[in-house]
């Protein structure tokens, strides 16, 4: 692989020191205080002022393909992604048809490699096409060129009690994780949607109670004790789930939890128009409830920050609220509003933001310890070059039309955010530049559109 | 007032007040021999009704065409999502007909809300799923503003306690009534088995002013009015409560407790009723019933919100 070398001169590592940063054949080659001398034919990208991260990791993105290349693409999602500063996304099980399999998980892969925008790591499903009964072929799809670690019936709880030990326990043999949609099936049923509490009442809609979500995790982190194994909690979205977390973690039971930005920021009184846009699974909820997340955040209760990227067709979110699908966009919006909650605040530094948003991601999705192939790594010699460079300052009114998306169901439309992302390098190599994405010289091999 | 009638908030007491003078006039028309008048002539209503109703919707075409509005009806059971298209889509298709008012009647809260985002025409809430039934709780107060008045003039509900008993959870029409009953200074109590109260109502009831209770022997010597809500007999299998028997002996209007009321208080129904369920037989025929009387209010009143909205150019 030849690359042209890029020297990133006087960004703020993390927000603290001042470095030149020079990436040589996908790696970062040098990384100095002093000025770094650069090669000729160097790319030179002035970044005073800007922030270098990590390149952020989303434990949570759906890409709808194959099934609904209406909606979004690996290809056109790796672009949502890359514009907001992501270098890899792991790609969620519920497409159609489902990543049950080694074959599937590895179309996944390759779509995603012949894209060439970010790594495209899929999620394998826990069950038979997510039907919640008999496992999926798990340690096929761990063998397969796709490498699966992370296994997820997104979308639906794995309910069954048994099931779940049994997925616990099995993928303990190749270092697996059971990423679980919390949602007790009696308790908040198909048609739930609307956060069970005053609002849901003068509303009359369907409630989703926190307790829904409460005891599932309750339950799996007891599992995750009894069966010694690794557990974690996708899109947490309530305070009870926050203190049965910081008590399973205070125990040294080995839970993680990622939250969504939408969580950390929008709340359940969105709800009153009867918009769809805001209809999200689990349900927008209470302030008191957003407080709670932002400081299990702050404090690492929640390890990490995930989008629940869920891209629709506009005709799916067009029926009343009840009948209207699930989900919001996140990807290219999911910086800044963490940069907006959490660090124009002061609750967290940039350092924290590449804590939740690229390491500790990485390291539950086994993607940090795979050599040139990794991702949230260090800033430093040696290391794969997946930096993402962040204006700190930047105001940016979100416009759902701006987007490499497919869909506009995104619910920061017409909202301030701070922090915008200015470059994006996935091995040394720009996929944006001054904000824009970069052609890729990638092939339309692969993809379907 | 608005151009839409979407939920019983849009509406002030000032509202109301001249929705039921014009009902009143409506009313008297019922007895004529010839019952049309003119007022709507060349405006087109269409009734939309995405869910069963025998009653509401003839109710709403009767108050069209005794107006000369061209009503059509149109009917479709399940929601368009089943039938792969969008509500959006749907309603576009028929209201680009030329329309000037859409009557709606979906299983889903919010619909003709969000209906009314997307058509140019007048949108007329007939019940969105559990939300509300805005033209119900109308008809109810303009029955029970006849009942306190006096040969046909209407009397105030102000101070007059309301109880309301039933199955509030899925019930549109609690949430309508209790919206405007307090805005016409009635006190109002809701009745209900804890499974049957929305989530919420404590705040809900402290901050919109209405009182709850689990106990309806409590309350019902305090009535002034009793409204009865339908239950239906498949909430029990999602395990609201254990058997109608039960349900019967402690939220029913029964034998024993019209007794308790005595002969004076009134008594509402919407309809359909489970007579032996949630009302006895000889409470629903009580000289005291108003439920044919809430009928005949309901065409009255649906004339009267059809003709505020489509020939006042949506002034009152």
């Amino acid at each position: 692989m030849t690359h042209q070398p890029v020297i990133v001169r006087g960004a703020s590592l993390l927000g603290e020191q001042t470095a030149d940063v020079l990436l040589v054949d996908g790696v970062v080659a040098e990384v100095g205080t002093a000025r770094v001398d650069a090669p000729s034919d160097a790319r030179v990208v002035e970044a005073d002022g800007l922030v270098l991260l990590p390149g952020l990791v989303d434990l949570h993105t759906h890409l709808r393909e194959p099934g609904r290349e209406d909606a979004e693409t690996v290809r056109t999602g790796s672009a949502a992604a890359a514009r907001g500063g992501y270098t890899a996304v792991l790609a969620m099980a519920n497409t159609s048809p489902v990543t049950d399999t080694a074959e599937a998980a590895e179309r996944v892969h390759a779509l995603g490699r012949a894209a060439g925008i970010v790594d495209v790591q899929p999620v394998g499903a826990v069950t038979k096409g997510l039907r919640g009964e008999e496992l999926a072929e798990l340690g096929l799809m761990a063998r397969s060129r796709a490498g699966v670690r992370v296994f997820s019936d997104d979308g639906k709880c794995v309910a069954d009690a048994r099931v779940m030990r049994r997925a616990l326990e099995y993928v303990k043999a190749f270092g697996g994780v059971v990423s679980q949609h919390a949602q007790e099936p009696t308790l908040a049923g198909a048609t739930a949607c609307c956060h069970e509490g005053e609002l849901s009442g003068r509303l009359g809609l369907p409630g989703w109670p926190g307790v829904a979500e409460e005891v599932i995790v309750a339950r799996d982190v007891m599992l995750a004790r009894h069966t010694g194994s690794r557990v974690h909690v996708a899109h947490a979205s309530t305070a009870g789930t926050v203190e049965v977390l910081r008590w399973a973690k205070s125990l040294g039971i080995q839970v993680t939890a990622e939250v969504t930005p939408h969580h950390l920021l929008l709340t359940t009184d969105l709800l009153g128009g009867y918009d769809p846009t805001f209809k999200v699974n689990p349900p927008l909820r209470p302030a008191e409830d957003v407080e709670a997340l932002r400081d299990a955040l702050a404090d690492g209760t929640i390890d990490a920050v995930a989008t629940d990227h869920a891209p629709h067709a506009r005709h799916d979110k067009e029926h009343a609220f009840v009948d209207a699908a699930f989900g919001m966009l996140g990807l290219e919006t999911a910086l800044g509003v963490v940069a907006s909650v959490m660090v124009s605040s002061g609750r967290m530094g940039w350092g924290d933001v590449a804590r939740v948003m690229s390491t500790r991601p990485a390291e539950i999705a086994g993607l940090a310890g795979r050599g040139d192939q990794g991702h949230g790594r260090p800033v430093a010699v040696g290391e794969p070059a997946n930096l993402t460079l962040v204006d700190p300052a930047a105001s940016v009114v979100v416009d759902r039309d701006d987007s490499a998306s497919l869909s506009r169901n995104n619910p920061w439309h017409g909202r301030t955010l701070t922090a915008a992302v200015r470059a994006t390098f996935l091995r040394g190599t720009p996929t944006v530049l001054d904000g824009q994405l970069v052609e890729i010289g990638a092939t339309t091999e692969g993809s379907l559109t | 007032m608005n151009k839409h009638l979407l939920s019983s908030e849009d509406l002030t007491a000032d509202d109301i007040a001249t929705l039921f003078a014009t009902a009143a006039e409506m009313h008297d028309v019922q007895r004529r021999e010839v019952k049309k008048l003119p007022a709507l002539r060349g405006r087109t209503i269409i009734n939309l009704f995405f869910e069963d109703s025998t009653r509401t919707r003839s109710s709403f075409e009767i108050a069209g065409k005794w107006l000369s509005a061209d009503t059509i009806n149109i009917t479709g059971k399940g929601s368009s999502a089943s039938k792969g298209e969008s509500l959006r889509d749907t309603v576009l298709t028929i209201a680009s007909m030329g329309v000037d008012a859409v009557v709606m009647r979906h299983g889903a809260s919010g619909a003709a809300q969000q209906v009314s985002q997307w058509v140019d025409a007048a949108v007329v809430n007939a019940g969105d799923g559990t939300h509300e039934h805005p033209t119900q709780a109308l008809l109810d107060a303009y029955a029970l503003s006849r009942h306190f008045g006096d040969g046909g003039r209407l009397g105030s509900l102000e101070g007059r306690h309301v109880v309301l008993v039933g199955d509030l959870t899925h019930s549109r029409v609690f949430r309508s009534n209790v919206i405007t009953l307090t805005r016409l200074g009635a006190q109002v109590t809701v009745v209900a088995p804890p499974t049957l109260m929305p989530a919420g109502i404590a705040s809900w009831s402290s901050s919109a002013g209405f009182a709850t209770s689990y106990d309806l022997d409590e309350v019902l010597p305090k009535a002034d009015a009793v409204m009865m809500l339908r239950v239906q007999k498949e909430r029990m299998s999602g395990g609201f409560f254990p058997t109608s028997r039960e349900y019967t002996v402690g939220y029913g209007l029964t034998r024993d407790r019209l007794r308790v009321l005595g002969p004076e208080v009134p008594i509402c129904h919407p309809g359909p009723m489970n007579r032996g369920l949630e009302i006895a037989a000889d409470a629903a025929d009580a000289a005291q019933s108003l439920i044919l009387e809430q009928v005949s209010a309901g065409v009255a009143v649906r004339m009267s919100v059809l003709y505020h909205l489509l020939a006042g150019e949506g002034t009152a």
